[in-house]
């Protein structure tokens, strides 16, 4: 685990990259690093995350500043600028069932190559997959997510990267943060190793590669 | 009483002590204030919390608790939160008794759509087919009309979101089950009769040996 500044963390993430992005409608989204990805002018980037948060907030400011090209969520509901972009044919937009795509994410961090679920059989979602009977159940199989980063927001983070998250903070950012290549955390607070209890862990130090420094 | 109040306290009467209950946007959400009299029950909030509380007083807000519209809510003593793998978890698996969910259109057989218009609105399913799929029990509120047109039809013409029928329909006119995969009217709401539920229903509609007045 290497601190980081702000920009060179945002420097690392080159135009196309995939990056899996924590929050739920902005809340547990690392905000600075997206404000300085906006600075530094991104494009084409896949965002892979639960939503497409508001206008201004959390991944809708990427949206608005057109730095993506793809978005893979759940709801894009609350956002105006991805439904109009979306119809305007200048963003593309993989919808996928919350619960689908978590466990999709889950999947490409544990090293599977997907899951079986009942979510979506018999409905629009089920086309071009494979349909798999398992005791007289159908279940769709849903394949692994990987992306080239993941952007993680965490409440505390120790000084070799062991990570805690708040409340309904926690979301996609553990999850997330075992699927990427290369996972930066924006922590709220880093704290010296031991406060954290090793119970307390949600996300241990060795999957972490860079935190983002204060200053 | 309006529409929205009928709605939501029948639903209310379908909790159960100690259940786990997820309540989706918009009349749902009514529900968890006419929880009955000694009934206490676990909300959870598919972004990872079970205790969900009313939102706490003007500036009391906390950034990182919010509900799954990112509003802010608080945490009732004995609250957990957790990741949205778990929460999807819970709901798939087996865990939660029951979904109270809103609709664009319930079919005669039960099922449900509502998360898409195409064309005109699409705002993705969120965690609506992986609540519908895996809730023990799932009920739709939703007021019995939009535009004057039934919302209970013959047929679906918007995208399903789920294979599986739901369990119960309450609008502010009637309580409507499935059995044997035909709806069929078991309450109505004061005032109206079976004749007036019928003229507003697209779907054929069987009705029950006896049919009850909502007690609300």
């Amino acid at each position: 685990m290497k601190t980081i500044l702000l920009k060179d963390a945002a420097a690392l993430i080159p135009d196309g990259a995939s990056v899996m992005i924590g929050g739920f409608m902005g809340v547990g989204t690392p905000e600075r690093l997206l404000d300085e990805l906006v600075r530094q002018g991104k494009r084409n980037l896949t965002v892979i995350a639960n939503d497409n948060a508001l206008p201004g907030i959390g991944i809708g400011k990427l949206i608005s500043a057109g730095a993506v090209r793809k978005t893979i969520a759940s709801h894009i509901g609350l956002n105006p600028e991805t439904q109009k972009k979306m119809l305007a044919g200048e963003l593309e937009v993989d919808l996928v069932p919350q619960g689908t795509l978590i466990e999709r994410i889950r999947a490409g961090g544990f090293g599977l190559g997907g899951v079986l679920t009942p979510t979506g059989v018999g409905t629009v979602v089920e086309k071009g997959k494979q349909r798999i009977e398992v005791e007289g159940k159908p279940y769709l199989l849903e394949t692994a997510l990987r992306a080239d980063f993941a952007l993680v927001q965490a409440f505390l983070a120790d000084y070799i990267g062991n990570l805690y998250y708040a409340l309904t903070a926690r979301n996609f950012n553990p999850v997330i943060a075992m699927a990427a290549d290369t996972v930066i955390v924006e922590a709220d607070n880093i704290v010296p190793v031991g406060v954290i209890a090793p119970d307390q862990v949600v996300t241990p130090a060795p999957v972490v590669d860079y935190i983002l420094s204060h200053t | 009483m309006d529409a929205q109040t009928i709605i939501a306290r029948r639903i209310a009467q379908e909790l159960r002590d100690g259940m786990l209950v997820n309540l989706g946007i918009g009349i749902p959400t009514l529900v968890s204030k006419f929880v009955p009299p000694g009934v206490r029950v676990y909300f959870q909030s598919e972004n990872g919390l079970i205790g969900t509380g009313a939102p706490p007083a003007e500036g009391m807000h906390h950034p990182l608790l919010t509900d799954a519209g990112g509003k802010p809510v608080s945490a009732l003593p004995g609250a957990s939160t957790f990741d949205s793998a778990m929460s999807f978890g819970l709901i798939r698996g087996g865990h939660l008794d029951m979904t109270v969910l809103g609709a664009l259109q319930v079919d005669a057989a039960g099922r449900l759509a509502n998360w898409m218009i195409p064309g005109k609105m699409v705002p993705g399913m969120g965690g609506a087919m992986d609540l519908v799929s895996g809730a023990k029990r799932v009920i739709v509120g939703m007021q019995h009309t939009a535009k004057g047109q039934s919302k209970i039809v013959r047929q679906c013409s918007l995208p399903l979101t789920s294979a599986r029928p739901v369990d119960l329909v309450v609008t502010e006119l009637a309580v409507i089950a499935f059995p044997g995969g035909r709806a069929t009217l078991l309450e109505t709401a004061p005032g109206v009769t079976v004749g007036m539920v019928r003229e507003a229903t697209d779907a054929e509609l069987a009705v029950a040996e006896r049919v009850c007045t909502m007690a609300l």
